[in-house]
C-alpha cells in the first residue's frame, strides 16, 4: 500500500496503491491522516490502482470520511475496479461515500 | 476446576431444581451453586464471598430486583460477570440489562440445557477476560492479546445445532492467525422458527472481539424480541450507533427460517447475500437488501426479502473470507468456486455441505497465506 497526493486549489487528491487490509490499515489512516489539512474542502481517493480493500480498510475510510464531515469537508472516491466497486456495493459503503467512475466526474461533483 | 455460581431468584422452587438438573455437573466438580433471594442477599453474598465466579439472576424480586443488582455488581465485585433471567420477548428488559453490564440472557420457562450452554459460555468469557486483565498488567506483546482475541470469538460460537424433522443447519469457522472478526450464531426462536446469523466485525484485537460480543448479544436479545430481520437489523444498528465513537463495525446477514412454510426471510447488513443450493446442484444467489454494515449509520431502515425453500435446497450464508480466499498465484476464489463446488457434486447433508465449502476454500488456498477467518453456515429442507 502506498498513497500520493496532490493539491488543486482546496481539493487533494489522493491515489493509492496496492493492496488495504488488516496489516497495514493503520498506515494507510496515517497516511491519509497526513494528506489533509484543516481548511480542505474535499479529498478525492483515487483507487485505480487499488487491488484489494478489507474491511479493515473501510473503517480508515469511515472515520476518515467522519474527521472530514467535522471539518465541513467532502470525501468522494473514483475509479474502482470491478471487485472493489462490488465490495462497497455489498457492504452499503456506497450509501454513505459517493463514488465517480473517473476523476473527473468526482472533481465536477465536488465542486473542485 | 469449580466454578462457584449464585443464583438470585425469590422462587423457593427453582433452588432443589437447579440442583437437581444440574447434579451431574455438581458431582463432577464443573458447578458449586449457591443461593440467595433478591438482590440486598445477592450482594451480602458477593461481599462475603470472593470465590464466587458468576452470577445468574431473575429480574422481578422483592427488596431488590435483578437490574438494580447489576448496576451494584461492578461496586462489589468488578470482574464478575451476569446472566439474567428474563420473560420470552421482554426486549425491554433484556435491552435494559445488557446496557447494565449483563454477559447474557435466558428466557423463562428455563431451558436447562440452554442455561448450561450460556454458563459455560460465559465462565470461558470470565477467563478469557482474567488473561485478557493479567496480559495487559504484564504489558505482553500484541500477539497474545490476538491470542486472547481469539479465544474470546471462539468462546461466542454455538456449540448445538437446531434442527427438526424437515431442517438441519451446521456452522463452522477456521480462524485466521491473526486477524479475526467472523461469528455467526443460531437461535431458536417462538413457533419453532430459527433464527440464522453471520458477521464480520472490521477490527481485530481485544477491543474488536468485546464489540463482537455486545453485537451478538444485541442481535440474540433483538432476534428474540421482534422476529422480522429487517427490524432486528434496524434495531441492532440503532443500538450499535448509540455510543459509537471507534468507527467500528460489523457486516451482519441475518435470516429467519419457518420449517412450516419452508420460508426463509433475511436481510443484510453490508453483508454478502445468501446462496441457494438445489438439490441437483444448481445453484443461485439471492439478491441484496441494499442495508449498510451495522455502526456506520444510526437510524437507517433495514429491509427484508424472502424466498422458499423446495425439497432439498440448501441456504448457504459465508463471509468474505470465502469469496475472497486466495490462491498461490493471487487469484481470488470468487462465491463462483462455491457454485462449481456443487455443481461438480450436490450437496449433502447440512454438515456434509458446510465441511465441502470449507474443503474447498482450504485447497484453493493451498499454502498461500489466510488473510481472513472463513466461516460457513447452512440450513437445509429435507
Amino acid at each position: 500500500m502506498a498513497i500520493s497526493a496532490e493539491r488543486e486549489g482546496g481539493t487533494v487528491v489522493a491515489k493509492a496503491e496496492g493492496r488495504i487490509d488488516g496489516s497495514n490499515a493503520s498506515d494507510f489512516q496515517a497516511d491519509l491522516q497526513a494528506v489533509i489539512e484543516e481548511s480542505d474542502q474535499a479529498l478525492i481517493l483515487n483507487f485505480e490502482s487499488v487491488s484489494y480493500i478489507s474491511s479493515a480498510g473501510l473503517r480508515v475510510l469511515l472515520l476518515t470520511a467522519k474527521t472530514l464531515e467535522g471539518n465541513g469537508a467532502k470525501l468522494a472516491l473514483c475509479s474502482l475496479s470491478e471487485p472493489i466497486r462490488e465490495v462497497f456495493r455489498i457492504s452499503g459503503f456506497d450509501n454513505i461515500i459517493p463514488i465517480h467512475d473517473s476523476q473527473a466526474e468526482a472533481a465536477a461533483a465536488i465542486g473542485g | 476446576m469449580t466454578h462457584k455460581i449464585l443464583v438470585v431468584d425469590d422462587e423457593p422452587d427453582l433452588e432443589p431444581l437447579v440442583l437437581q438438573r444440574m447434579r451431574r455437573q455438581i458431582r463432577r466438580g464443573q458447578y458449586e451453586f449457591v443461593f440467595a433471594q433478591n438482590g440486598v442477599e445477592a450482594l451480602e453474598r458477593l461481599e462475603a464471598d470472593a470465590t464466587i465466579d458468576m452470577v445468574v439472576s431473575d429480574i422481578n424480586m422483592p427488596r431488590m430486583d435483578g437490574l438494580t443488582l447489576l448496576d451494584q455488581i461492578p461496586n462489589v465485585s468488578p470482574d464478575i460477570r451476569a446472566i439474567i433471567v428474563s420473560a420470552y420477548g421482554d426486549m425491554e428488559n433484556i435491552r435494559t440489562a445488557m446496557n447494565r453490564g449483563a454477559f447474557d440472557f435466558v428466557t423463562k420457562p428455563v431451558d436447562f440445557d440452554d442455561l448450561q450452554i450460556t454458563i459455560d459460555r460465559t465462565l470461558a468469557h470470565i477467563e478469557e477476560w482474567r488473561e485478557a486483565l493479567s496480559t495487559r498488567d504484564k504489558l505482553v506483546a500484541l500477539q497474545n492479546e490476538l491470542d486472547v482475541a481469539s479465544k474470546m470469538q471462539q468462546s461466542i460460537l454455538p456449540t448445538a445445532f437446531p434442527s427438526g424433522d424437515a431442517y438441519h443447519t451446521f456452522g463452522t469457522m477456521e480462524p485466521a492467525r491473526n486477524v479475526g472478526g467472523d461469528f455467526f450464531d443460531l437461535i431458536r426462536l417462538e413457533d419453532g422458527r430459527v433464527g440464522l446469523a453471520i458477521a464480520d466485525v472490521s477490527d481485530k484485537g481485544v477491543p474488536a472481539a468485546l464489540f463482537m460480543m455486545s453485537s451478538r448479544t444485541l442481535l440474540k436479545g433483538s432476534a428474540i424480541g421482534l422476529g422480522q430481520p429487517g427490524q432486528v437489523l434496524t434495531e441492532v444498528n440503532n443500538l450499535l450507533n448509540e455510543d459509537d465513537t471507534t468507527g467500528m463495525f460489523v457486516t451482519m446477514l441475518y435470516a429467519v427460517y419457518d420449517p412450516k412454510t419452508s420460508v426463509l426471510t433475511y436481510a443484510s447488513g453490508g453483508h454478502d447475500p445468501p446462496l441457494v443450493v438445489h438439490a441437483d446442484g444448481s445453484s443461485e444467489l439471492k439478491e441484496l437488501t441494499g442495508g449498510i454494515a451495522l455502526g456506520v449509520l444510526g437510524g437507517f431502515e433495514y429491509r427484508q426479502e424472502s424466498f422458499e425453500l423446495a425439497p432439498g435446497d440448501t441456504v448457504c450464508l459465508y463471509t468474505d473470507g470465502v469469496t475472497e480466499a486466495t490462491n498461490e498465484q493471487g487469484e481470488l476464489m470468487g462465491i463462483e468456486g462455491i457454485q462449481a463446488l456443487f455443481g461438480e457434486s450436490p450437496p449433502g447433508n447440512a454438515e456434509q455441505s458446510c465441511m465441502a465449502m470449507m474443503t474447498r476454500v482450504l485447497e484453493f488456498t493451498g499454502e498461500a497465506p489466510q488473510h481472513d477467518d472463513i466461516t460457513c453456515l447452512t440450513l437445509r429442507r429435507e
